[in-house]
């Protein structure tokens, strides 16, 4: 595949094209880089899915399984039996389309297929032909679509080019949320052995070691005392956080990529200081250690299956409640669905921070905490002893990752952590932020390199939204609280915007956190001078 | 093509009617059977749709915040936008049906020179969607008069104010000149929108068509054409009591009228015009955002497969070990 430069990439055609949208007809070969790989034989065998085997998209025979047509109807048939939210998005959807130019994907690539509505369409015209008498009578001029091969493989590479991020759901009348009808298709698709590899991979490992990763118990405690290592190196402090400890009031869960790679790191090492800075009781699970779930990615049963490792760790550890790390994803089933799934966890006890002894009613039956209503309650009460001008160096604008503020409303408290340690905080345009925010273009288990055009098509609007405020306060850091914006955003600020990096909540905090019996700090977390002071800029 | 089909259908949809009427002489079938079957096709179509609906349960409780969430005391909640109430999901369910909230949020989004990307407020769609949803509210309820003896007084103060500039003769009514142009601007969107078009199916331009067909009938049958209002009061109070009769000295038009306002009642409950009774089930909007303070029950939440601790500490007993990290079993 031929690398596209910015300029090349923003050359967008908003004119749908002449043929009618009911040709599901899609040029795999032609189209490589806005899709992503299918799914390693082995990782669905380990989970027990079906119809594993070796095959690409670029393939003329997917090798369906023979009864193919009916797995797809029947599950859907089920799915429109079990989920009120899909019987009533195939039937109510006016096509006024308001949600048209709200989906990132759609702006940075002009595809028609990639406005929510069609996106929608695409499931609703089979739901017409299959179960409505309207399009068994009428067909096509009813907007019924006989099921064809075509057809599932025009779902696979639009259902897998949709985030879940809900911003159209923001903007719909009815509230129609096309994450809600993307993560059925994908149930759907999985019922025929249509997943990706950079969903599965993660799934299996997570079910198998704990966490996405697949980073095996000794390894999990290395990494992170690896990072004790770097922490005592930037600040004279030595942290000791303990694993797998009976007893520990507190289990902190977080997402895996946050112990192993840059620039979550940074986030991590933020989380032990300020557990040392405050005195918490707490532990670390190397079993419940993952708290993100690609089975959001897959389907409600995967969910299920990752998601039951925290409260049954809780349980086992016998701690009080839960805090969670920065993540995204990780909290959209923290939040919406761990509760329901495997809850209420009564052996549990409502979360109160042992610090300013405030009681988190808001989480009273999950006892679930988000970092950012910790820190922020903790800092409301004067407890954490700040030195912001440690972020000087710092001009910093803030992410709402797509769940934490449209599957939950977590928009202030990141801000009051945000604004706490650094001097120099501006916000992006607001139809950019808070539950108008833009998706990274890597949600969803879309975040591969073999996908990275659309990648780089889909955090277009993101990445310009950082670029004014670059060019208009000179903001050189993307802070944000989830790991796969992480990630994703850091490959998307090298392409549209170089000049910014991409940062934890967590870090900036920990930045500017004066430990006692510190050594003077030159540098950041990530060894890099601090402003107005001597540093080697080389510790880390 | 579904704007050709959609043009052909309404002109049969008028022809029919018209020269049942005025070539058949089937007067009583426009005016007393096609009224009653339409009436019970939207009755019984719309109860069995939202049984339909209501029988699949709501497993999740998924709705989409657009505000701040109720975290901390200190911290304010968008009671509306997010809301953690029954009181704020009545809010908020009431500003979206009565005020089309959402809509009202409407941006475009431009991609400019160098590929900036820029959001304009956009709100026509909104406030076309909203003058032809509450001039059509006002119009069904004026049209009571025809079907209650005395009129009730909240008819009248209703027709007063629609009439409130006391132009022509008869008074011109506000809501009709609204819905007409509201119904325009929806048609005409469809039509020189790109975009618009391409999304739009037969089931998006006949609904607008045979909504047209109903406005600019009954705007004839009012201004324009000599119409009996007392005979069609009779008809209407003949239907109501169920003693139907079809009055002398009523237009084919009127038949027209009648037939459209028929084929829009059957058609509802069978069509995306449903809307009107499914926005007020859509889960994304109708529960509060309370998960982690209460506890959502799934009816059917079966139990899976999962790994469990034990089978993991087994699976990895020696490294475990190894690493010095505590085990259930040694």
């Amino acid at each position: 595949m031929e690398k596209k430069t910015p300029e090349q990439l923003v050359q967008i055609d908003y004119r749908p094209p002449k043929t009618d949208w009911m040709d599901p007809t899609i040029d795999f070969e032609a189209r490589r880089g806005t899709w992503s790989y299918p799914a390693a034989p082995k990782n669905l065998i380990y989970m027990g899915f079906p119809n594993p085997r070796e095959w690409s998209p670029t393939d003329e025979d997917w090798k369906l399984p023979p009864n193919w047509e009916e797995i797809i109807r029947e599950g859907f048939r089920e799915r429109l039996a079990k989920y009120r939210s899909l019987q009533l998005f195939m039937d109510i959807c006016v096509r006024c389309g308001a949600c048209a130019d709200k989906c990132h994907f759609f702006i940075g690539s002009g595809d028609p297929k990639n406005m929510p509505v069609l996106r929608a369409e695409l499931l609703r015209s089979i739901y017409r032909n299959d179960f409505t008498a309207v399009g068994k009578l009428l067909g096509k001029v009813a907007g019924a679509r006989k099921l064809t091969p075509e057809v599932l493989k025009e779902w696979y590479y639009y259902f897998y080019q949709c985030t879940e991020c809900r911003r159209c759901s923001v903007f719909c009348p009815y509230g129609i949320d096309t994450a809600e009808v993307t993560m059925l298709a994908r149930e759907l698709l999985n019922l025929v052995g249509l997943n990706i590899n950079w969903v599965m991979e993660p799934v299996a490992n997570c079910h198998r070691t704990g966490n996405h990763l697949g980073i095996q118990p000794h390894t999990f405690k290395d990494n992170i005392e690896f990072l004790c290592d770097e922490l005592e190196e930037v600040t004279g402090v030595r942290v000791h956080p303990s694993f797998n400890r009976k007893g520990a009031e507190v289990l902190f869960v977080m997402p895996s990529a946050d112990y192993f790679a840059d620039p979550g790191i940074y986030t991590f090492m933020g989380y032990l200081l300020l557990f040392e800075h405050i005195g918490l009781d707490y532990t670390l699970s190397a079993y419940a250690s993952e708290a993100g779930n690609f089975g959001l990615f897959t389907s409600h049963e995967t969910i299920k299956r990752l998601n039951y490792k925290i409260y049954a760790e809780a349980k086992r550890l016998g701690v009080k409640w839960l805090l969670g790390g920065e993540c995204g994803h990780m909290w959209r089933v923290l939040h919406q669905y761990m509760n329901t799934m495997h809850g209420p966890p009564d052996f549990l006890e409502v979360p109160v921070s042992p610090v300013t002894g405030t009681r988190f009613d808001h989480a009273a039956s999950a006892k679930i905490v988000h970092i950012c209503e910790f820190t922020a309650d903790l800092l409301r009460h004067g407890k954490l002893k700040l030195d912001p001008s440690r972020n000087d160096h710092v001009r910093v604008t803030f992410h709402d990752s797509c769940n934490p503020s449209r599957a939950m409303g977590l928009l202030e408290e990141p801000r009051i952590c945000l604004k706490a340690a650094c001097n120099n905080f501006f916000e992006m345009p607001e139809n950019t932020i808070r539950e108008q925010t833009f998706c990274c273009g890597g949600g969803a288990g879309l975040g591969n390199d073999e996908n990275m055009e659309m990648r780089l098509r889909g955090g277009l609007p993101r990445a310009n939204a950082v670029k004014f405020v670059r060019e208009k306060h000179g903001v050189n850091t993307l802070a944000c609280i989830c790991a796969i914006d992480r990630a994703v955003l850091t490959t998307l600020m090298e392409f549209w915007v170089p000049e910014v990096t991409v940062a934890g909540v967590h870090e900036l905090v920990a930045n500017a956190l004066v430990m006692p019996g510190e050594k003077e700090r030159t540098t950041d977390l990530r060894g890099r001078p601090l402003a107005g002071r001597e540093g080697t800029g080389d510790a880390v | 093509m579904a704007l050709v089909v959609s043009v052909v259908v309404i002109g049969l949809l008028v022809a029919i009617p018209w020269l049942g009427v005025s070539a058949l002489g089937l007067a009583s079938f426009f005016g007393i059977v096609v009224p009653y079957a339409a009436a019970a096709l939207l009755v019984v179509g719309l109860v069995l749709k939202v049984l339909r609906w209501a029988r699949s349960p709501v497993p999740f409780r998924v709705p989409t915040t657009c505000g701040q969430q109720r975290s901390l005391p200190w911290i304010k909640p968008a009671r509306l936008d997010n809301p953690s109430t029954a009181w704020g999901v009545v809010g908020r369910m009431a500003l979206e049906v009565v005020a089309f909230r959402s809509l009202f949020r409407n941006t475009r989004a431009q991609l400019k020179e160098g590929g900036k990307t820029v959001y304009g407020p956009d709100k026509w769609l909104w406030a076309a969607a909203l003058a032809f949803h509450f001039s059509f509210l006002a119009i069904f309820v004026r049209h009571y008069r025809f079907f209650v003896e005395p009129v009730p007084a909240v008819v009248g103060w209703l027709q007063s104010l629609d009439g409130f500039f006391q132009v022509g003769v008869p008074v011109v009514y506000l809501t009709d000149l609204v819905i007409l142009a509201g119904l325009v601007f929806l048609f005409g969107r469809r039509l020189v929108d790109p975009r618009l078009r391409y999304i739009s199916l037969a089931a998006d331009y006949l609904p607008l068509l045979v909504l047209g067909g109903v406005a600019v009938s009954g705007v004839l049958l009012r201004y324009f054409v000599k119409t009996d209002t007392v005979a069609v009061k009779d008809l209407a109070m003949s239907l109501v009591t169920f003693h139907p009769t079809v009055p002398d000295g009523l237009s084919p038009l009127f038949f027209v009228h009648v037939f459209l306002v028929s084929v829009l009642f059957a058609y509802l409950p069978f069509s995306k015009l449903s809307h009107l009774a499914g926005v007020f089930l859509s889960p994304m909007r109708n529960l509060a955002n309370n998960n982690r303070m209460r506890h959502h029950r799934n009816p059917w939440n079966a139990p899976v497969n999962v790994h469990t601790y034990e089978e993991w500490e087994e699976e990895f007993h020696d490294k475990i070990k190894a690493a010095g990290l505590p085990l259930e079993r040694e």
